[in-house]
């Protein structure tokens, strides 16, 4: 199939940012980012400079990937990651606008790639359990009940690649911050530490400079592990309780 | 020179408890002063570097990612083992040490393998108590499954991310550590040179790739957890950026690379579409304790379904060759990964793949989604139709690998719940790697390695669920006591400084050898010749390999060496974040490697695990392993013209050498 | 007291003050309409001229009016700040377009509400502002003591059709405002789960209809029947 592509263009000989038109020739068996390496094949050959994107596991995991596709992170296809969003979604003679993630927090490095450090800082803060190695008792010590067990997992899927933000109208990071914050807080092992870490989890967030969550609901909408917006509303009860419960 | 293992006297069960409360200390005070590099942040790194963190060294830990979360131990589905034995079927440590070292055809370490599944019980208390989310029963305990070459229910698993959730509980840990100021981060810097003060590792030369900045980095140590180079095989389920660079400076410098042709081959990939595919996909091991491998019994029939007359459905039951099961009928479905997938190879070399390349064997869940149809029938206690029996036996596959199912549509486009999957192998995992003693220290005193980047603990093949075991085991129970006996004896070592004339001797070298690579200026990309270099490693030196064609290997990749140093083109410069420039040190590094590699296969005269020399079978064509020719380690020297070959023995004084035998 | 400030100038704070006020007003909203609804009797303006007065003279209700004021200047100075934030925190927009999936209010509450300001600011021009700064407001004998007819005051206003589609515009600008605030407030407060999310969000979406739709039953009816 015949492809026009508009690939968001910055740094390099693209000082401010632009957006660049390409026509490249794709299969449907390929996978999106294979379709954007023939690109790049073909800009290497005529001696230009290839679209920087970043990408690594290509199996949906690594979270690296981050890119708009026709407004939509990770493009069209729901619970999809970019790297595994395939060419038979789209048809001979489409025009695929192709941007980075766009927010204040998450800065342009070069064409596609943004820095997403701010995500290592609000995990930094607070999302961990503080347990040197060695302390542990038995694996098995703590039964958890299944309904909890399989919620904090849903919550635990979330792989950081920052779509939650990038599709928020607000920029804001709450679906990211809440998914650690849940995962952590609904297991026993965690909830030790639940409140306290919902505080610096959220400080952090806010120094970061991510917007605030209006609710509109674009962040569970485009996730690509479909983290839902449950966790947010998590978040929120046990930030407004230790607010008011700590000393 | 003489390898020394280290091992520590006594007997097999008490010499890592022993050595651990007789082995030399750090008091904390000393620990406040002494710096160490970890490079990599996989599960070895991550949990080296946090917990070393935790025990007061000043830790520097480097990644060419943008988060340490991103590092390739998260695609890991399947699970990780422990002897644990919460199942009550009769595993213990020494059950998990003898499956492992005959899983690994007997080219493993015994002292090494048994202190691995001594600490595989510390590891799942300790990921528990970081908040990973491992599968449990209705009553809120843990959960097990079976994996490959074993028969008890030892593998703990996430759902199908087992990887991830490790990794994410590592770099949680890590990240705690940041935070303290115990470890410092640089993310997106790669380590290009090891630099060596008097003998010793004492720093690294890394490349800032953000700005392209060259960096001197000291310390008393330095650790390298940078994972596997099945890479070099171009098509691999390694991640993109994954590679050899970090552990091939440290052979540059004198550390010795061993086992290098060892690599594993997974069974159950998805095939290999089209001639632009960049990686393969695996669908995790587990996915055979239900489904089940066949091909048609005739040519005619695959031939068929190659040319898209008939597809899968169309073969009836007795027309269809379960050959794991005809061939192994005490494991089936369940051998270990090399024999799948040499089993695999051998249907489609006779004809009998069914994609259109012929290179597909299928992987079919029917008769499972039947029996649990069945099952969840009866105890729902009603009398179900035909229609009604799917339905519910779907549910039930769903529930269990309704991820890895999604995933298979996803990349094929076909509903693997109506049709067989179709499966490939594909290398996955590398055994070889740096040769490391007891200590993980390789030759080079203060140069340590863990993880995949060891060759230490899986022989010639690993079991499934053992990597991630073999990576948190390294970084969270083994470095940090061992890493005191080399650092007891550096505590009157001042700091260590980046400005000495071997720093700036480092970084110079490393800067010419960059802009030796951007001044080419030829016409072909990188990405092409690693492309030649995977399919010359895969074609020769891959699933099964015969002297002639290693010899011929070892030619082309010679020739493709040249070629590269007169032709490659790499756009941008040097100094701005440039991923082609990356690559193109990765490719370097990876053709030395792949021809290396094929001097090892070539020198080991005998098939073991995942390494298949065609000369070296039984009558049946099963491998044939020589344990008095072969019984040691291949640790070797690196030169430009002739490495050289360092043989550590094998000593076997617990387990009697058996031919394996899945059958 | 540190803590109350860090808190309400946190991101979840000023979520909070924005989720109560709009609970406070949602509220405010239905009492309005309750007392409103008696200019639909037909007694000349009796029931309304009385309801009116006793609002304008019971000591509680003019303490809550205060509270009103109060709430929704709150509401609309948090809901300016909100905005510019996030404005700033997004940076620029996709030049891609997608379908979009999330509703056209909950990205739009800022407009919705300044419109809301605007339609609130007319609204008490026309009513309060007179019955309580001007002298001019015509009166009325109701049970042997002398009180403001403000039924007549409504009446003007709604005879003039520019004004009632001033109102009706306004009116449904609240109901698109509400139909994201009910239940976005919900979920503020932390207060979503599978069980109750589904009946709050019938509610909000029940809410969001029948409260402006009461509203403009009013000046139509009183322009077109009366």
């Amino acid at each position: 199939m015949k492809l026009t592509l508009k690939i968001w263009r910055e740094g390099g000989m693209y000082a401010s940012g632009k957006l660049e038109t390409y026509k490249v020739e794709a299969d449907e068996h390929m996978s999106f980012l294979e379709m954007l390496d023939v690109l790049n094949q073909q800009l290497i050959e005529e001696k230009k400079d290839p679209v920087a994107f970043d990408h690594d596991c290509r199996e949906g995991i690594c979270g690296s990937c981050s890119m708009v596709i026709n407004g939509q992170p990770h493009g069209p296809q729901k619970g999809t990651t970019a790297c595994q969003l395939h060419m038979r979604s789209y048809k001979n003679g489409d025009t695929i606008t192709i941007e980075p993630f766009r927010a204040k927090s998450f800065p342009v490095i070069k064409d596609l790639v943004v820095d997403r450090s701010a995500f290592d800082r609000i995990i930094q803060a607070g999302g961990y359990v503080s347990v040197n190695t060695g302390q542990a008792p038995d694996g098995n010590a703590i039964p958890i009940e299944g309904d909890t067990a399989g919620k904090a997992f849903d919550a635990a899927t979330c792989i950081g690649c920052g779509a939650c933000v990038a599709a928020c109208p607000n920029g804001s990071a709450m679906l990211f911050t809440s998914a650690k914050v849940a995962h952590l807080g609904l297991l026993p092992q965690g909830k030790v530490e639940h409140e306290a870490r919902s505080q610096k989890m959220v400080a952090q967030m806010d120094k970061e400079g991510f917007g605030m969550c209006s609710n509109v609901g674009a962040c569970e909408a485009e996730c690509p592990k479909e983290i839902s917006l449950e966790n947010i509303a998590r978040l929120n009860r046990s930030y407004i309780a230790s607010v008011f419960s700590s000393e | 020179m003489k390898l020394e293992n280290k091992v520590p006297p006594g007997n097999l069960d008490e010499k890592w408890t022993k050595y651990k409360s007789t082995m030399n200390l750090v008091a904390p005070n000393n620990k406040r002063r002494i710096e160490v590099i970890v490079v990599g942040t996989g599960l070895a790194g991550a949990s080296a570097a946090a917990t070393l963190g935790e025990l007061g060294y000043k830790v520097k830990a480097f990644t060419f990612h943008d988060s340490p979360r991103r590092a390739h131990s998260i695609a890991a589905q399947g699970g990780i083992n422990a002897a644990k034995n919460y199942q009550n079927d009769g595993d213990s440590i020494y059950r998990l040490f003898y499956d492992t070292i005959k899983g690994g055809d007997y080219r493993s370490r015994e002292a090494n393998v048994h202190r691995l599944a001594e600490a595989s019980t510390e590891i799942i208390d300790h990921c528990v108590a970081q908040g990973v989310p491992f599968a449990r029963e209705y009553g809120g305990l843990l959960a097990n499954r079976s994996f490959g070459g074993v028969q008890v229910s030892r593998t703990f698993y996430a759902r199908g991310q087992t990887g991830q959730q490790l990794l994410i509980g590592a770099y949680q840990g890590l990240s705690r550590q940041i935070a303290k100021g115990t470890v410092t981060m640089y993310n997106r810097h790669e380590m290009l040179d090891l630099v060596k003060v008097d003998g010793k590792a004492r720093g690294i030369i890394a490349r800032n790739l953000l700005t392209g900045e060259l960096e001197r980095h000291a310390a008393h140590c330095v650790i390298l957890a940078t994972g596997g180079y099945g890479n070099v095989y171009y098509l691999s389920t390694n991640a993109m950026g994954s590679n050899v660079t970090a552990a091939w400076r440290a052979v540059k410098r004198g550390a010795l690379m061993a086992n290098p042709c060892m690599c594993q081959i997974h069974p159950t990939c998805i095939p290999v579409s089209g001639d632009y595919q960049s990686k393969l996909t695996l669908m995790s091991e587990s996915l055979r304790n239900d489904g089940r491998v066949w091909v048609p019994k005739t040519v005619e029939d695959a031939k068929a379904i190659q040319e898209g007359r008939k597809t899968g459905l169309d073969i009836a039951e007795e027309d269809r060759d379960y050959y794991l099961e005809r061939r192994y009928p005490a494991f089936g479905n369940l051998v270990p990964r090399d024999v799948a997938s040499r089993a695999a190879k051998v249907a489609c070399d006779e004809g009998k793949g069914v994609s259109k390349s012929g290179l597909a064997v299928y992987l079919d869940f029917s008769s499972a989604i039947q029996r649990y149809g069945q099952q969840e029938a009866n105890s729902l206690g009603i009398q179900a139709n035909a229609a009604k029996i799917t339905e519910l036996g779907t549910a039930v596959i769903e529930k269990k690998y309704g991820n890895l199912f999604q995933m298979y549509e996803k990349i094929t486009g076909e509903n693997p719940y109506v049709m067989s999957m179709k499966i490939y192998p594909a290398i996955h995992y590398v055994m070889g790697g740096l040769w490391v003693d007891y200590n993980l220290e390789t030759n080079v005193p203060g140069l340590f390695a863990l993880g995949e980047a060891n060759f230490s603990d899986h022989g010639a093949n690993r079991l499934g669920a053992s990597a991630l075991m073999q990576g948190l085991a390294d970084g969270y129970f083994v470095i940090p006591y061992t890493i005191g006996q080399f650092l007891s004896g550096e505590i009157r070592t001042p700091e260590i400084s980046n400005e000495t004339a071997e720093f700036m001797a480092a970084e110079k070298e490393t800067k010419e050898r960059l802009e030796g690579l951007m001044n080419i200026k030829g016409n072909q990309s990188v990405e092409s010749f690693h492309r030649r270099l995977g399919k010359i490693i895969w074609e020769y030196c891959g699933m099964s390999r015969n002297a002639e064609g290693l010899k011929k290997a070892r030619q082309l990749v010679r020739e493709l060496k040249a070629e590269f140093y007169k032709d490659v083109f790499i756009p941008g410069t040097i100094d701005e974040f440039n991923p082609e420039l990356e690559k193109a040190v990765r490719v370097a590094d990876f053709m030395e490697l792949g021809e290396l590699m094929t001097l090892d296969a070539l020198e080991r005269n005998e098939s073991c695990g995942g390494h298949f020399r065609e000369e070296f079978t039984t009558e049946e064509g099963e491998a044939k392993r020589d344990d008095d020719g072969y019984a040691f380690v291949s640790a070797w020297e690196w030169d430009d013209d002739n490495p050289t070959l360092h043989k550590e023995e094998l000593v076997f004084e617990n387990v009697e050498l058996k031919t394996r035998s899945y059958k | 007291m540190k803590w109350i400030l860090q808190f309400l100038t946190s991101s979840i704070g000023q979520k909070l003050i924005m989720s109560l006020t709009g609970l406070f007003l949602i509220l405010f909203l239905t009492v309005h309409l309750i007392g409103n609804l008696s200019l639909l009797k037909s007694d000349g303006g009796a029931a309304f001229n009385a309801y009116s007065d006793f609002m304008g003279h019971n000591p509680l209700i003019q303490i809550i009016s205060k509270g009103n004021f109060f709430f929704i200047f709150l509401h609309a100075i948090q809901g300016f700040v909100l905005y510019f934030k996030n404005k700033g925190a997004k940076g620029s927009k996709y030049a891609g377009k997608a379908k979009d999936k999330t509703s056209w209010a909950s990205k739009n509450m800022a407009l919705l509400g300044t419109l809301l300001l605007a339609f609130i600011l007319m609204h008490l021009g026309h009513f309060y502002v007179r019955f309580k700064f001007f002298n001019d407001m015509p009166m009325v004998n109701q049970d042997g003591a002398d009180i403001l007819n403000t039924y007549q005051t409504v009446s003007e206003v709604f005879s003039n059709p520019i004004w009632i589609i001033c109102y009706l515009i306004g009116l449904v600008a609240l109901a698109l405002h509400l139909k994201h605030g009910f239940a976005s407030a919900f979920q503020t407060l932390g207060i979503n789960h599978k069980k109750y999310t589904p009946i709050i969000k019938a509610l909000g979406t029940g809410y969001s209809i029948l409260i402006p739709i009461g509203f403009a039953i009013i000046p139509l009816y009183m322009y077109f029947i009366k």
